[in-house]
């Protein structure tokens, strides 16, 4: 099963309240997703130059500021931005790539969830209730983000294997359904020097469009490449630094409803995660098409 | 509203009331007396609304819902007035669901009788498995449409998608668009009268203002494995 929400909000008092709103959102699909939950929320773009990095530790008595300071001493600036259950978010002066690099050096006991200079992801396993309280989602503020509830089949249940997974740089994926070719699809994306940190299918559709990316599809191409080389049954959601797309498998089985008002445009896996929005019951509301790319972008951010 | 009565109106508040007791309030009528008409309202995409009703009743729900509503119903109208979700009439046995909206995939599916009205579009697998059940869609139905059908009709106001009518029995298909693709062993066949006929009788059941000529009719062409007199001792 799993469930899937997203949210990208058209006017301010959306961005204000955007944790609010996506907390609901999240807590409508418990019983498709019970195990785990997850989002990517888009918000405080840092400057050009200087990078924002999500980081899991498995250690609940984690002493974020040994990393702090090992950051800020590598690359002269860092700043922990955020503290929430067992994830922080940290602010370095250095390009992303460098930042995580480092991460992953000095401190592999540590997961990088996510890297870029706009995206933030918490994800957890237990009720979409709890990790909503234990992240104290609700306070968040942010431009657009995407959510999961987990019903594990492919993986076992574990904080690395909850969606979202980052995909690259502010990129982030969620997915309903299943991949039957994600093994040796994991294989050829390796020998292409795609990083995987677990055996979890949906990581190799995020691992797939971080390569696609990386060659130089644009967002749309290597989504429409998922449609010839994922094998499987899948509704994806997609985060961008300014967006998000939606895409379906030809066949279609996983649910997806979208739907638009002057505030905001939200996908979800049903209806009642958007009837919990403002405004909802006067929105314009349809299916999304079997593999047609659906994308949303905000308009003039320099990011 | 469609109910222009002075009878009593029972009206239930999903806001404040479960569906699981909303449900065992309609189910209840099946054996004892009680209100005909009733209007709900904050269905909110809820599942499972008023399912398994058994009785000469009335329901409008005023808003979007969600799995499986009006699922095995007999003899009770349901009026959907907004969209519905996944399996909207599944095995309808009897009575009568309008949507006012559009509908996700597989409506109607395993339907056995009774009337599908539909005003907007249908998704995917609508009327899949159909067993006597009649379907009439006012826009279009998705991919794999009527697949299996046995019985009962299925008409389409617009265009219908890919693979209609795969590996179909004896169910009538009527299509006044286009048809992206039929799929195995579907046919496209002559409209005779009798078919004018029946096709006027379902839309005005339905209320939809259409002319019956203007449609296609398709169905099976007896021609798969399941239809050889030789395979009969397979199963």
């Amino acid at each position: 099963m799993c469930g899937i929400v997203g949210l990208f909000a058209k006017a301010p008092r959306i961005e204000e309240r955007l944790g609010e709103h996506l907390a609901a959102m999240l807590v409508q699909m418990s019983s498709r997703g019970p195990d785990s939950a997850g989002v990517a929320v888009y918000r405080d773009p840092v400057p050009a130059g200087s990078s924002k990095l999500t980081l899991y530790s498995p250690d609940p008595h984690e002493h974020w500021g040994a990393v702090e300071d090992g950051l800020r001493e590598a690359f002269g600036g860092c700043d922990v931005r955020e503290l929430r259950a067992s994830h922080a978010v940290l602010v370095v002066d250095a390009e992303a790539d460098a930042a995580e690099a480092w991460v992953r050096e000095q401190r592999p006991d540590l997961r990088v969830m996510s890297a870029g200079r706009v995206i933030e992801i918490y994800k957890e396993v237990g009720s979409p209730e709890e990790f909503v309280d234990s992240f104290r989602l609700r306070d968040l503020h942010g431009t657009h983000a995407l959510g999961h509830t987990r019903m594990a089949t492919e993986s076992k249940v574990t904080t690395e294997g909850s969606h979202p997974f980052s995909t690259g740089l502010d990129l982030c994926l969620v997915h309903n359904g299943s991949l039957s070719n994600h093994n040796r699809l994991r294989e050829y994306l390796r020998r292409e020097g795609i990083e995987f940190q677990t055996e979890n299918d949906t990581e190799v559709a995020a691992g797939y469009l971080a390569w696609r990316l990386r060659e130089g599809a644009t967002l749309e191409q290597a989504l429409e490449g998922c449609l010839e080389d994922l094998d499987g049954f899948y509704t994806f959601a997609v985060g961008t630094a300014d967006g998000f797309a939606v895409l379906r498998d030809p066949i279609a089985c996983k649910p997806a409803v979208l739907a638009e008002t002057d505030e905001w445009v939200a996908m979800a896996s049903e209806w009642r995660s958007i009837a919990v929005l403002p405004g909802a019951a006067e929105a314009r509301a349809w299916e999304p098409e079997p593999a047609v790319v659906y994308v949303w972008e905000r308009a003039g951010v320099a990011v | 509203m469609a109910v222009a009565t002075s009878e009593a109106v029972e009206v239930v508040d999903l806001a404040t009331t479960s569906v699981r007791e909303l449900n065992q309030r309609l189910h209840d009528l099946a054996r004892t007396p009680g209100p005909r008409l009733w209007r709900i309202l904050n269905p909110n995409g809820a599942h499972a609304l008023a399912c398994g009703l058994d009785a000469d009743l009335e329901v409008e729900i005023e808003g979007h819902v969600g799995y499986y509503c009006a699922g095995m119903n007999k003899r009770a109208t349901v009026r959907v007035h907004g969209n519905a979700s996944t399996g909207i009439a599944e095995n309808l046995m009897s009575g009568r669901v309008e949507v006012d909206g559009n509908v996700s995939q597989s409506a109607g599916a395993t339907g056995r009788g009774g009337l599908l009205v539909v005003r907007g579009n249908a998704s995917s697998r609508c009327g899949i498995s159909m067993k006597g059940i009649d379907i009439v869609v006012g826009g279009d139905v998705g991919h794999m449409s009527a697949f299996m059908a046995q019985k009962g009709c299925l008409v389409v106001c617009g265009d219908a998608g890919d693979a209609l009518g795969d590996s179909i029995y004896e169910a009538r298909l009527y299509v006044r668009g286009k048809v992206a693709g039929l799929g195995a062993d579907c046919i496209e066949k002559e409209l005779r009268e009798e078919h004018v006929a029946q096709l006027r009788g379902l839309l005005e059941a339905a209320g939809i203002d259409a002319d019956p000529t203007e449609f296609r009719r398709y169905g099976s062409a007896r021609q798969l494995y399941t239809f050889k007199i030789d395979n009969a001792g397979a199963y």
